[in-house]
């Protein structure tokens, strides 16, 4: 798959990650996370419940203030607090666990928002784009329906479309599976799949181990907001180093998760 | 799927036996209503003093005499209390969006915005009547309205945007933190975020809360003829003087009635479930 990929531009990360620490009051939730993210790779990040993953995705497009550290998106800082959020996260896509559709909106209506409202684009410009893009994960002659009317795959895949349909440069998914049921966890894996296969740069926060496996081409283990281990997917999770990383996914194992 | 099934006598026995159910339930239902209403109607109406209470309360004469005035005066109510109702809504919406700002420029705004509404939410309504509606005329100053229905219908605006300014911050607050991420996720401004995303969720689950403080004011319009203008609670209550007789306010109450409860079952229809479903 990487050998098929577009060249990659330059040596520059897509998004680097330095020194990241992140508290919620006394609780220390990253402890100084360092990654790096090279454009049309992904890294998947694995770890227990709490480790930090989600945070960490959220402070990446701004949704939480670090505390220290720094994040780059194409080598410049995002995380300086003289930066404007609302710029850097419109090169960035984020795909929440829980969908977080707009309950009010069609399943069109979600995905042209931020094109139009955010990026300027004409109605009929967004529109063109927001079918077809729903139409390749799948949900074509479903434009017209809201959220609630919706399987949480279909749901799952139109936020995937609205994510993606900003064009960023690199897309944030967190744990997009955790909340569907297992018979609908093929579908939206599908649809990250499609996208790998595209060349888009992506940080995937998942449980679904066999997922990372395939797609991703870095595994990050975090363990206690820190990345205790990381590297080849065959690596981390065929032949892991520490002692956290075995443990972690024993447990997997004897739950039925790998 | 089933509809091809074979109809078994068990099938038969359970649907007879909800029927019979069914039944006796609607049978037990119109027996209490009968007990319970007759009831009530025998005891008011074998009372002692009914027939001077029916002559009071509810002369069909003096009804039919009063209505067509009381209806008259009706109108100003429904004039006042439709320009109030849109004034309420804008208003109460500006202070409730000044006061879930987070902007720090509208910091002596939302100050403002927390003393207006715990202000004019604690005084009384009638109060605040008086003191628009004999104070500002008093103050001699050129520019301001003088006309008393319009300064009625200021002090019952001030009064009631306090109380839907904190309702519709409730429906503010319910709307779920992930809306306002994915919003910003998708590359919306704060403001946008909560122009095309927040409020028209939080504005469809506040629909009853909202009717209710409609409800409330369309009786408190009639507060207004403090200050002299002739509305259908203040003709029902002159004609009441004149005749001795409390059916012009019937009259009136009737009217008041006949706004309210349809205005009950459209919110019923746009309000949708407890989730503020949208359909």
């Amino acid at each position: 798959m990487s050998a098929a990929a577009p060249p990659v531009a330059s040596s520059t990360p897509v998004l680097e990650i330095r020194g990241v620490t992140k508290a919620f009051g006394e609780r220390q939730v990253l402890r100084g996370i360092d990654l790096a993210v090279t454009e049309h790779r992904a890294v998947a990040l694995i770890g227990a419940s709490g480790s930090g993953k989600s945070t960490l995705l959220r402070c990446i497009d701004l949704l939480e203030e670090i505390d220290d550290g720094d994040v780059f998106l194409d080598g410049e800082v995002i995380t300086d607090p003289t930066v404007k959020p609302v710029a850097v996260r419109r090169k960035l896509g984020v795909v929440f666990q829980a969908y977080n559709l707009f309950p009010h909106m069609t399943a069109l209506q979600n995905v042209v928002l931020g094109e139009m409202r955010a990026h300027g684009a004409p109605r009929a410009e967004a529109e063109e784009r927001g079918r077809s893009l729903l139409a390749r994960f799948g949900l074509e002659g479903r434009e017209g329906d809201r959220p609630d009317n919706l399987s949480g795959g279909q749901q799952q895949r139109v936020a995937i479309a609205r994510a993606f349909a900003g064009k960023p440069r690199a897309l944030l998914l967190d744990e997009v599976t955790s909340a569907l049921d297992p018979e609908l966890v093929g579908e939206v894996l599908a649809a990250v799949r499609d996208l790998k296969a595209e060349g888009m740069t992506m940080v995937i926060a998942t449980h679904e181990m066999s997922f990372a496996r395939e797609v991703a081409d870095e595994v990050a283990f975090l363990h206690d907001g820190q990345i205790i281990e990381s590297g080849p997917p065959q690596k981390v999770l065929e032949a892991p180093e520490r002692e956290e990383t075995k443990r972690f996914l024993r447990r997997l194992l004897e739950a039925g998760r790998i | 799927m089933a509809e091809s099934a074979v109809i078994t006598d068990r099938r038969l026995e359970r649907e007879a036996a909800k029927r019979r159910q069914h039944r006796r339930g609607q049978a037990i239902a119109a027996v209490s209503t009968v007990v319970v209403i007759g009831g009530l109607a025998t005891w008011i109406l074998t009372s002692p003093g009914w027939p001077e209470v029916r002559e009071t309360f509810f002369s069909w004469s003096i009804f039919k005499d009063a209505f067509p005035e009381v209806l008259e005066g009706f109108w100003l109510d429904v004039k006042v209390f439709l320009v109030c109702e849109v004034a309420i809504l804008i208003v109460g919406l500006i202070v409730a969006l000044v006061r879930t700002s987070r902007s720090p420029a509208f910091f002596p705004l939302r100050l403002l915005g927390v003393v207006y509404v715990d202000l004019f939410r604690g005084f009384p309504t009638i109060m605040l009547v008086y003191l628009v509606g004999f104070g500002v005329p008093a103050l001699k100053l050129s520019g301001l309205p003088t006309d008393p229905v319009v300064l009625g219908g200021i002090a019952l605006t001030l009064s009631y945007s306090a109380y839907v300014a904190e309702v519709y911050r409730a429906g503010i607050g319910s709307v779920h933190r992930g809306q306002r991420d994915a919003a910003l996720a998708v590359g919306l401004t704060d403001n946008q975020a909560m122009r095309h995303v927040i409020l028209p969720q939080a504005v469809r689950r506040v629909a009853p809360p909202l009717l209710n403080d409609f409800v409330a004011l369309q009786k408190d319009v009639a507060l207004i003829s403090i200050l002299g203008p002739q509305e259908a609670f203040r003709i029902a209550q002159i004609i009441q003087y004149e005749t001795f007789n409390f059916t012009p306010l019937i009259a009136a109450a009737l009217l008041y009635l006949a706004v309210t409860i349809p205005l009950a079952r459209v919110v019923d229809r746009i309000g949708g479930g407890p989730e503020g479903a949208v359909r």
